[in-house]
């Protein structure tokens, strides 16, 4: 069953915020210079943001569902501009899976190109908990 | 400088217990452009112990953090996270292999509560980018 595809903004306030509540103090994520001096085309979103902007769709596609696993490979940086912000793209494939889980087969993708390596995620959804 | 292969199968020591508050909570799903009604935490929460524990670990062995780029990233759940957890995290070096000049560190931490019960497995894949250093 194809997931209703969901679009996420990230902007750099965003990063900002994100590094705080994650403890996550990375300076690629918040100065360019830094950023591309260890090769990188300049700040890019932490790979959790964009994991989490992922997690975020599955729960908003399955309500009250218990995450089971979640993962992927970050394949390609997420770059974002210092003006406006970047959109991500989170479409999902579900599956039934054994012992009454989901599996969702997850495309997250910026620009038309993918930036996770195979996401997935298996749910119990709130249903099958009764 | 290529990294240490003595450190694969290191474990660190155990991060200092962290109390989950809704406000930690809030401010997490907030940064990620949601909002918070109460509950368990994301399913990504439990990367803040995780960093604690991976952040412990680059500054014992001198590693530079921006250095690092995530490679992969995996969690399993034993149950969600729940603001009034206090929970810690205990870092494995679980593999390193160099390619091209870089260090993939692979590691798991095992996110246990109050009790000692696991609540999450995670396993990271660090990418340190060694580059002319």
């Amino acid at each position: 069953m194809s997931l209703p595809t969901r679009t996420f903004t990230i902007t750099r306030a965003d990063l900002v915020r994100y590094a705080e509540a994650s403890g996550d103090p990375n300076p690629i994520h918040q100065d360019d210079e830094v950023a591309r001096s260890v090769g990188l085309p300049g700040v890019i979103a932490h790979g959790m943001y964009t994991m989490a902007l992922a997690a975020r769709a599955v729960s908003e596609w399955f309500p009250g569902a218990e995450v089971v696993s979640l993962g992927c490979k970050f394949t390609n940086p997420v770059v974002v501009p210092a003006e406006g912000g970047v959109d991500i793209e989170v479409a999902g494939e579900a599956k039934q899976a054994e012992d009454g889980l989901t599996a969702v087969a997850l495309t997250v993708t910026c620009g038309g190109q993918k930036v996770l390596g195979m996401p997935r995620a298996v749910v119990r959804e709130a249903a099958a908990r009764a | 400088m290529p990294i240490d292969q003595s450190l694969v199968g290191r474990v660190f020591p155990p991060t200092p217990p962290r109390a989950v508050t809704e406000e930690d909570v809030r401010d997490f799903v907030t940064a990620t452009g949601g909002e918070y009604a109460g509950g368990p935490a994301p399913a990504t929460y439990p990367i803040v112990l995780a960093f604690g524990a991976m952040n412990a670990f680059l500054e014992a062995e001198e590693i530079e953090l921006h250095r690092i780029v995530h490679g992969e990233q995996r969690f399993a759940y034993e149950r969600p996270v729940v603001p009034g957890d206090v929970l810690t995290a205990t870092l494995t070096v679980s593999t390193l292999r160099q390619i091209a000049g870089n260090d993939i560190i692979g590691t798991t931490s095992e996110i246990t509560d109050e009790s000692g019960a696991l609540v999450c497995s995670t396993a990271a894949t660090l990418v340190h980018r060694g580059g002319e250093a």
